[in-house]
């Protein structure tokens, strides 16, 4: 450890001392990324990733941020960044402050996909010394991602010097892509080849893949091809099976993305009859009063962004339920017991929420976004698992016990199941059915507005978001079992993963037709659903 | 349980249509025609295409107002009459036929999906009015009566697809489109393009989603792993409207970075990048004719008036946009150089008209009712804007019939006298060959 430490100090002296003298020879190579167009800069910067210099290592991190201008008065290249209506401009070498200038007076040196290319790999490679440790392992990837043979004697030595098990590891791929591809290759011996591409099967991932997959179909020697190819299989049965898993989890995902939309219809509809088809447009609502919560929080205290969807949540749950219990209220109780007029006015209710909709908020997409807790993904094993769709997951399963828990642990779950199965006792018994019938249908709306907010995070925010989702969730609840919550979620799991199995193989298209003849089928053979309620339930 | 969707979206779309339809003709007073020149606005500005088709209308009243500014057309004003057509394909047709007969207009501006011009067709055909067209669509069609002032295939689709093989040296292509009429011609183009270049079918990979699709999981999964056979691998999306954006955020969400796996978007606009965090993005490119990012003087001054207009800073343009500006300030030129707003007469004032675009150019009609322009690729930039890293050089005049597919390759079109024929095959000599 100490000694560790005492060779990180001396690398940052012997860095430290070098750069005053190299920043003088860097300056022409650096003025020169701001001329010639985008072939001008990547080859500026090639010569710059060339002389090796870490000194340069913030000029080429600022060409990435799109912090690098070319003043105009005198075509000198700084970094500049945005203050106010004017730049603040840097000397790209020396930091030091050049003073302010309008948007006018600077024009930025403009990045394009090659080039991105080109300043991920020079960074990689000027960066494997690093005294981070994270910083090395990006450089290791990025050189892995590079192949660039010019890094390989900075990384043989890096590699030596690594004491971060982790990392070295990911020198070492990055050095066995360079020989695979490289010139080197030719000059291997077998053994050398051998270890090559078990340290790249080891990796066991797409890049690997995409990199064996390289040599195999190469130039390269008969040696070199065969190994590469044993190994591309090897990987290829490996990555079958997790992909395999993978979609399992899609399949979950989608799953319970059907069951948050399903289940405020299996309160309204599989508990009470009332066939909604403004319930799409309840989860809309909840999208909407997400975006309104968030608008507020960008507005005043943007420092907590991260928790407006926790905010949202009961919010969209208050706001959905209302406009729930208004409808039931000023609509459906005249209906009830009239399905097919329920139906026509439902539809002509969505219909008019929509435009409402679009006449206050405009007709294209608003913007909701991810709070940092929800980017992103992690590796488990060969999984990607994004983190937006597993608190989607999570959410689902945790607003379907709470609704099994409302149902039938408490009172009110106690009155609502009383009033559904025998209306006329219910009202014997002294419970207000009137109330207990707005009040379960401002539940499921509610619910619908929670699963708008859940939504919001993966579809696109605009009036049209529930008409995506209402045929979808009828269809899990009669799939289901209407009536039976328990129907609901085994029928909203077995659709979705269904759905992505089919996928891969029928294509979207033809997956969802051939998901919804299985159903029509389904509904012949058992017209009750997965969980047909039994007894006198019934028939009430 | 998509199509059940969409047959009932239709229902829906009917009854709004039926509603707004309704509204519309209440709101439009009856004036008396003579002193004023009709010119009609088909957009929908309710249901599923109001997303996209608003903005064309407000861009349409404003290119009015502005000509009025000057003096209008003709020493008389012109009068915009909006009707909407609720994204429902045969509610076009009747709002087409209502605004020719029952309001007389002299030209219509409208519609959007390639299935609405074609519902409208027979109408401005039968009844002898003109419609400008602005949207990129999938060619195979030239009618009398249309002006297509957005791009043909080979306007958009191809030189992307060039620019790809060229400067990103991509060797295996993923077609990913939304299932209906425009992908589908289009990903045919492509293939026999990409074929004709010595692509492989092996490297080819055609996939197409429902409209609205919203989990696309396992299909940018299915991408990654299409792309892991060691060659440089590109997808070419006319994944189209709302689909977008649950696309994109998965992309970013599985780390497909432009860098690795570029997207090249035919249907994706600054518009529709409004409701997406770019960031992920960067780099993934978009093909048009028009990017807001262009910096002339007649595009800022477009931008700068846009902005004004619609009283809100934050409001994009885009290219259908710019294909109207085009578009009418064609019809604008046209008749004013027959001194008459009858459609015959403009039909045949049309071809040859140039006008300035505002990319720094002229946009010509060519005797195929379609027009020149240049084609523009952007990168996606952390603004949501875009950074046009390639432009062609010249104009590129739109090719109505594609050459690539064997039933259209021997046509032409030209509405010239004495050809005036919309699909003449070249090779027997005579009007109306293969397609429609």
């Amino acid at each position: 450890m100490r000694r560790a430490l005492r060779w990180l100090m001396a690398v940052c002296v012997v860095v430290a001392t070098s750069t005053a003298a190299y920043a003088a020879d860097l300056r022409p190579l650096v003025q020169a990324l701001g001329s010639g167009g985008y072939s001008g800069t990547e080859k500026a910067l090639a010569q710059l990733s060339e002389a090796g210099d870490p000194a340069a290592v913030p000029v080429i991190e600022a060409l990435q941020a799109g912090d690098l201008y070319v003043r105009k008065a005198d075509g000198a290249v700084v970094v500049a960044r945005k203050a106010g209506d004017a730049f603040t401009l840097t000397d790209p070498l020396t930091r030091a402050a050049l003073g302010e200038a309008p948007s006018t007076a600077v024009e930025k040196i403009r990045v394009n996909n090659s080039l991105r290319r080109a300043i991920s790999a020079s960074l990689g490679a000027l960066t494997l010394m690093s005294p981070d440790a994270g910083v090395r392992r990006s450089a290791a990837d990025a050189v892995f991602k590079s192949r660039d043979a010019s890094a390989l004697e900075t990384l043989n030595a890096a590699i030596a010097k690594e004491q971060d098990k982790g990392v070295r590891a990911a020198m070492e791929q990055a050095r066995a892509a360079i020989l695979l591809t490289g010139e080197a290759a030719s000059k291997m011996t077998d053994a050398d080849i051998q270890s090559a591409t078990d340290t790249l099967t080891a990796r066991g991932d797409r890049d690997a893949l995409v990199l064996l997959n390289m040599v195999a179909g190469s130039g390269a020697s008969d040696v070199t091809k065969k190994l590469a190819a044993a190994a591309v299989s090897t990987l290829e049965q490996k990555l079958a099976f997790w992909a395999a898993l993978q979609n399992l989890w899609y399949g979950l995902s989608l799953g319970s993305v059907l069951l948050l939309a399903a289940i405020g219809l299996a309160v309204t509809f599989g508990v009470m009859g009332v066939i909604n088809m403004a319930h799409g447009e309840m989860v809309m609502i909840g999208a909407y009063t997400t975006f309104l919560v968030q608008e507020f929080f960008r507005a005043h205290a943007p420092g907590l962004f991260d928790l407006s969807i926790l905010v949202a949540l009961p919010a969209a749950f208050l706001v959905s339920g209302g406009v729930g219990i208004v409808i039931e209220r000023s609509v459906i109780r005249w209906l009830y017991g009239r399905p097919l007029e329920t139906l026509l006015a439902t539809w002509g209710l969505s219909l008019a929420l929509q435009q409402a909709v679009r006449s206050i908020f405009g007709p294209t997409n608003r913007e909701v976004g991810a709070p940092s807790w929800m980017s992103g993904a992690f590796e488990l094993g060969g999984l990607t698992i994004t983190y937006g769709r597993l608190w989607i997951v999570v959410f689902a399963f945790a607003v379907f016990a709470a609704l099994l828990v409302a149902l039938k642990r408490t009172w009110f779950g106690l009155s609502i199941r009383a009033v559904t199965q025998n209306r006329p006792m219910a009202n014997a018994m002294g419970i207000r059915t009137a109330r207990v019938d707005a009040l379960t249908f401002g539940l499921g709306s509610g619910i619908a507005g929670l699963a708008g907010v859940a939504l919001s995070q993966i579809d696109n925010v605009s009036p049209n978001l529930g008409q995506g989702y209402i045929l979808d969730s009828f269809m899990v609840v009669v799939f289901g079992g209407v009536g039976n919550l328990w129907g609901t979620l085994v029928g909203a799991l077995t659709l979705g993963t269904m759905n992505k199995f089919l996928e891969p193989y029928a294509g979207a298209v033809l997956g969802k037709i051939l998901v919804l003849i299985f159903i029509i089928l389904f509904i012949q053979r058992r017209p009750r659903g997965l969980f047909a309620l039994k007894g006198r339930a019934v028939e009430a | 349980m998509r199509t059940k969707q969409l047959t009932s979206s239709f229902g829906i779309g009917a009854l709004a249509g039926l509603a707004m339809g309704a509204m519309a003709s209440f709101a439009m007073p009856a004036q008396a025609a003579d002193d004023t020149i009709k010119v009609g606005i088909l957009h929908s500005l309710s249901g599923t295409m109001a997303i996209s088709e608003t903005t064309l209308k407000d861009v349409m009243l404003m290119l009015i107002d502005e000509q009025n500014k000057k003096g209008g057309l003709l020493g008389k004003k012109l009068e915009p009459v909006v009707v909407d057509p609720a994204s429902n394909w045969p509610l076009f047709a009747e709002k087409a036929r209502e605004l020719i007969s029952k309001d007389k207009v002299s030209a219509v501006f409208g519609c959007w999906t390639s299935v609405s011009r074609k519902s409208v067709l027979p109408v401005f055909e039968e009844l002898n009015n003109i419609l400008f067209y602005p949207v990129q669509y999938e060619g195979e069609e030239s009618s009398r009566n249309v002006f297509y002032t957005g791009a043909a295939p080979n306007q958009q689709a191809i030189p992307a697809v060039d620019y790809l093989m060229q400067k990103e040296k991509v060797q295996r292509w993923v077609l990913a489109g939304t299932d209906y009429v425009y992908p589908r011609t289009t990903n045919k183009i492509l293939e026999a393009y990409l074929k004709g270049k010595g692509v492989k079918p092996e490297d080819i990979m055609i996939n197409y989603t429902p409209f609205g699709h919203s989990d696309w999981q396992s299909i940018v999964a299915d991408i990654k792993k299409f792309g892991s056979a060691g060659k440089k691998t590109a997808v070419v999306s006319t994944i189209n409207g709302d689909a977008n954006v649950p696309f994109y955020k998965e992309l970013g969400n599985q780390g497909v970075k432009a860098q690795d796996i570029p997207v090249v978007a035919f249907s994706v606009g600054e518009e529709e990048l409004a409701g997406i965090d770019t960031k992920p993005l960067l780099g993934h490119l978009a093909a048009w004719n028009y990017f807001q990012s262009v910096e002339t003087p007649a595009n800022t001054d477009f931008i700068k008036s846009w902005k004004a207009y619609t009283k809100n800073d934050k409001r994009v343009t885009n290219d259908p946009m710019e294909a109207h500006y085009i578009g009418f300030n064609m019809w604008v030129k046209a008749v004013e150089a027959a001194g008459t707003t009858e459609p015959d007469k403009v039909i045949d004032a049309m071809v040859g008209v140039a006008v300035p675009n505002l990319t720094g150019g002229y946009s010509a009609m060519l005797p195929n009712h379609h027009i020149t322009k240049p084609v523009l690729i952007g990168e996606v930039q952390e603004n949501g804007q875009f950074d046009v890293v390639s432009k062609t050089s010249g104009l590129v005049p739109g090719d109505e019939w594609s050459d690539f597919l064997p039933d259209s390759k021997d046509l032409i079109a030209d509405w010239r006298k004495p050809m005036s024929c919309g699909n003449f095959n070249v090779k027997t000599g005579k009007c109306g060959g293969k397609g429609s």
